[in-house]
C-alpha cells in the first residue's frame, strides 16, 4: 500500500456517495486507493477542506457532485466548483501540481461512471508521483479517518 | 470598510521562513467582511503556509492559527498578548492599521503583512469591491450630489467630465464607470445640474497624507491632565 497513491473523494450524499454504492452492488472492478468521504453537497465543501486533506498528505482529491442543474439545494455543486479552482490556485503557489484535485459531476444511476472516475484520478496520480507532503501509511490512514468522522459529524447536524 | 487582499503564498513563505514559530492572527472586522484575513482565510492560509514551508524544505517551523475581534484597538490585542509570547514572529491578516498596531504592541516580536491593504470601498456585488473614498480628510461629497470625483474619476478632476468620457465609460479604461457622468446623472436626477455650473476650487490637499499621518484629537474624550498622548 505504502507505494500506492491515495485518492480522497469528497462525495456528494445524493449523487456520488450512491453512484459509487451503486459501483459496488454491480460488482464493478475498480482501483482501491479511494476513500469516500460523505458531505451532505458538495456545496458544503470549503477551500480549508481541500487544503487539509493535501496537509495530511494524501496523493489526490476528487470532488464529485450532481450533474449541473441537478443539484439537491439548486447551486451547491456550482459554488463548489469555484471552491475547487480557488484551491487549485493554492496549490500552484504552494507547489503542489492542481492536477491532483479535480471536480467531477456525475448522477446517482451512473454507477460505471464513478468506476471511470477513480480510475482515471488513481493513472493520473500514478503518474505525477506521490505527494512530497505524505507521511507513513499509518499517519495517513489516521488523517483521513479523523476527517471522514468530521464529515459525518456535519452530516449528522445537517439531518437535525 | 477597508478592503484588502492576500499576498501570494511564496511571498509570505519567504517573509517567515527564518523563524520557528509563527502565529497567524486574523481579524474579525473589516478584512473578515471582505473576504480576505477573518477566520476562514487564516486557515486557508496556514494549512497553504505549512504545506509551502514543508516544501521548501523548512518542515520544523510552526504555524499556528487564531483570530482577534479587531486588530486596530488595544483593547482586543490584550487577549493576544499571552500568546504572542510563545511565538518568534506574527504574521498578521489585518489591514495595515492592524499590523502596525499589533509592531506597536509587540516591540519584541517581528510581524509581518499577510494582506496587501487597497482602499476603503464597499461591497459592488458578490465578491467584488469598489473604492469610494480615498480619505482626503477634505469631504467635498456635498458639492458633488454624493459621489466622490477625487474617487470616481481616473484624472480626480473638479471639474469635469474631460473629453475622454464616451458613452459613460472612461478612456482609461473600458471596465471604469465615468465618475463625471455619474455625477452628472445624479443631478439630472436628483434636479439639481445647475450647481454644476460653478467652478469647483482646487482641492485643499494639506489635509492629506503628504504631510505625514494625520491625527483627529477629541480634547472631551482625551483622558483629563494627560492629553491627546495619553
Amino acid at each position: 500500500m505504502d507505494d500506492e497513491p491515495l485518492i480522497l473523494a469528497f462525495c456528494c450524499h445524493y449523487c456520488a456517495y450512491a453512484a459509487a454504492d451503486l459501483a459496488g452492488s454491480m460488482r464493478l472492478q475498480y482501483p482501491g486507493n479511494v476513500r469516500v468521504l460523505r458531505l451532505p453537497c458538495t456545496g458544503k465543501l470549503e477551500v480549508n477542506y481541500l487544503l487539509a486533506a493535501f496537509e495530511r498528505g494524501v496523493d489526490g482529491v476528487i470532488v464529485a457532485g450532481c450533474l449541473e442543474g441537478g443539484c439537491h439545494f439548486l447551486e451547491g455543486n456550482l459554488r463548489a466548483r469555484r471552491r475547487v479552482e480557488r484551491a487549485r490556485q493554492f496549490l500552484a503557489e504552494i507547489g503542489l501540481e492542481p492536477e491532483r484535485l479535480e471536480m467531477f459531476n456525475l448522477s446517482s444511476a451512473e454507477g460505471p461512471r464513478f468506476a471511470e472516475i477513480v480510475t482515471t484520478m488513481v493513472a493520473r496520480i500514478k503518474q505525477l508521483g506521490r505527494s512530497p507532503l505524505r507521511p507513513d501509511a499509518s499517519h495517513l490512514e489516521q488523517g483521513i479517518q479523523d476527517m471522514s468522522q468530521q464529515a459525518e459529524t456535519l452530516l449528522a447536524g445537517d439531518r437535525r | 470598510m477597508i478592503v484588502a487582499d492576500r499576498k501570494k503564498i511564496p511571498e509570505i513563505r519567504d517573509l517567515i521562513q527564518s523563524h520557528r514559530r509563527v502565529l497567524l492572527v486574523g481579524c474579525g472586522t473589516c478584512v473578515t467582511v471582505c473576504l480576505a484575513g477573518g477566520e476562514r482565510e487564516v486557515g486557508i492560509l496556514g494549512s497553504a503556509l505549512r504545506m509551502s514551508l514543508r516544501l521548501a524544505g523548512h518542515a520544523d517551523t510552526v504555524v499556528d492559527e487564531c483570530t482577534i475581534e479587531r486588530q486596530c484597538e488595544d483593547a482586543f490585542i490584550d487577549i493576544l498578548a499571552p500568546r504572542v509570547s510563545e511565538y518568534d514572529a506574527v504574521c498578521s491578516l489585518g489591514c495595515g492599521a492592524g499590523v502596525q498596531a499589533l509592531a506597536e504592541r509587540f516591540p519584541q516580536t517581528p510581524v509581518y503583512p499577510g494582506l496587501n491593504t487597497q482602499f476603503m470601498g464597499i461591497l459592488e456585488s458578490q465578491g467584488v469591491w469598489t473604492e469610494k473614498c480615498a480619505g482626503c480628510g477634505n469631504c467635498r461629497l456635498g458639492e458633488f450630489v454624493g459621489i466622490c470625483p477625487l474617487t470616481r474619476c481616473a484624472k480626480r478632476l473638479l471639474n469635469g467630465p474631460c473629453g475622454g468620457s464616451q458613452d459613460g465609460v472612461c478612456e482609461v479604461n473600458p471596465d471604469l464607470e465615468c465618475g463625471w457622468q455619474l455625477i452628472s446623472d445624479r443631478a439630472r436626477n436628483l434636479g439639481v445640474t445647475d450647481k454644476l455650473n460653478e467652478i469647483a476650487p482646487p482641492h485643499d490637499w494639506s489635509t492629506g497624507l503628504d504631510g505625514g499621518p494625520r491625527r483627529v484629537v477629541r480634547e472631551d474624550q482625551c483622558i483629563a491632565g494627560l492629553g491627546p498622548k495619553a
